[in-house]
């Protein structure tokens, strides 16, 4: 049998499925669907500036979605070299959301257990302080020193709106979800 | 004059205040009224937390709209992740009377409502739009004269393109054009699109991933004649000021390239000290700039 034979023998549509679906819940679905359009063309590794110095490639990220390679796709520590730059999704020549695409497979990999441990300690800052970097002391005699507020007028002289933040979180299982990733 | 609801976000209140403090000095130079957004959060920032749960990311945001909203004032960001987050939040909301009700669904437990009444706006975008480039040139006290400037404008401010409708994200103009209108020269250099290395969680995972992207863009406006950078976004200026002490740490080369935010730069061309538009703060040197702005002084006299 020949090769190609063999990857459409034993390629399973469901990962492309299930990220096309999961991504329609919040980008309209005709964006998700075009996902199906990519002919490998390969414009997007092409182009982007983090596949210049790192092992990310997104063309065979979504070559492996397509396939059904979910355990490749997600503990790829290159998919954590993306800095959303949208290059790509500039350049497609289909007109695929690759970079959307790309948060929507980032968030099927936390889902599934994969998230990176200073993203963890992000998130568990964002839940204490409500922003995802708070003030510290040197910046409070910064802003003093500039004659501003030392506490700036966000979230941060606002308890009820942590409160608030907190609710949310808790709202939508995040919170949970970060917390049960193991270290 | 128009009104804003200034969407600090992180970096911004926590890390350069003198950014805050810049915007607000400038735009009420021009009569723009600069309002505090009590209780907002983190945007929350789109390559992070919304590379994480897409949802939590449009509710929160949904939340630091409504703020706005109750507000009755449009907002105004001076970062391009915050401004990528609630304009994009804003749009898909928008769109989508479904997805709408679910994040509704979820606001409702903390009593708020996102009604999707307020626009959000790029602090440049207000200065070209609602001031005019025009009318700030009558207001130059100390004009950029004989300055290279290199432009750094970011990924989000630009792209997606479908979504921030700025035109070109190849070929864009709007913060040149400003460099330009404050006396000063836009020095052109290599990848000049290319991002500062920061986004995407990167920065947090990788830093010596994020800090390659910085050496490269620095040593191409170096390579240029660039006598100081400038900036839309908060991140971007966090991460080249940070930046540069880190790489003059790790290289053993010295990277000493003053990073200017956009309203910084607008204050000192109208003649406001160093001081004044919160610039001593910066981890890098910005001696060598003020030098070549003959009339200002590090502290007013």
């Amino acid at each position: 049998m020949a090769v190609k034979d063999e990857v459409i023998k034993d390629a399973k549509f469901n990962l492309r499925d299930e990220v096309i679906s999961a991504g329609s819940k919040i980008y309209p679905k005709e964006e998700m669907e075009r996902f199906k359009f990519c002919l490998q063309c390969g414009k997007c590794t092409g182009g982007c500036p983090s596949g210049r110095r790192t092992n990310w490639r997104i063309r065979k990220i979504f070559e492996e979605v397509s396939l059904g390679e979910k355990e490749e796709v997600f503990s790829d520590e290159g998919l954590w070299m993306c800095t959303t730059c949208y290059t790509c999704q500039e350049r497609c020549p289909h007109g695929i959301h690759t970079t959307d695409m790309v948060r929507v497979i980032r968030n099927l990999a936390v889902k599934s257990g994969h998230m990176k441990e200073p993203h963890r300690k992000t998130c568990l800052t964002f839940f204490t302080y409500g922003h995802a970097v708070p003030i510290n002391d040197e910046m409070r005699a910064v802003r003093k020193k500039m004659g501003m507020d030392e506490c700036p007028p966000t979230i941060q002289s606002s308890p009820e709106g942590l409160q608030e933040v907190l609710t949310l979180v808790e709202k939508t299982g995040f919170k949970k979800m970060v917390e049960d990733v193991k270290k | 004059m128009s009104k804003y609801a200034y969407f600090l976000g992180c970096l911004t209140p926590n890390r350069y205040p003198g950014i805050e403090l810049a915007t607000k000095k400038t735009l009420g130079a021009f009569g723009v009224e600069v309002l505090d957004m009590k209780g907002a959060s983190c945007c929350p920032a789109p390559g992070v937390i919304g590379s994480f749960d897409l949802l939590t990311w449009l509710v929160v945001a949904a939340r630091n709209i409504s703020i706005a909203e109750q507000m009755n004032a449009d907002i105004m960001v001076s970062c391009n992740g915050c401004y990528a987050t609630l304009q994009e939040a804003n749009m898909l909301l928008q769109q989508n009377d479904k997805l709408r009700h679910e994040v509704n669904e979820v606001l409702k437990s903390i009593n708020r409502e996102y009604k999707g009444t307020a626009k959000v706006k790029h602090v440049i975008e207000v200065l070209n739009e609602d001031v005019g480039y025009g009318n700030i040139q009558q207001k130059l006290k100390c004009p950029l004269t004989g300055v290279k400037v290199a432009v750094h404008y970011g990924c989000h401010f630009l792209k997606p393109s479908d979504a921030r409708k700025h035109g070109s994200s190849e070929r864009p103009t709007i913060i040149d054009d400003f460099v330009r209108a404050l006396g000063g020269e836009s020095v052109s250099y290599k990848n000049k699109l290319m991002c500062c290395g920061a986004g995407g969680g990167v920065r947090a995972n990788a830093l010596d991933v994020a800090l390659d992207f910085t050496r490269d863009k620095l040593d191409n406006m170096i390579e240029a004649g660039a006598d100081c950078l400038t900036t839309p976004c908060a991140f971007c200026h966090f991460q080249f000021d940070v930046g540069q002490v880190d790489l003059s740490k790790n290289s053993g080369k010295k990277y000493e390239l003053p990073v200017v935010f956009l309203t910084q730069l607008l204050g000192l061309a109208m003649g406001l000290s160093c001081d004044e538009v919160g610039l001593s703060n910066n981890k890098t040197q910005v001696q060598t700039l003020i030098n070549k702005l003959s009339n200002v002084q590090m502290v007013k006299a």
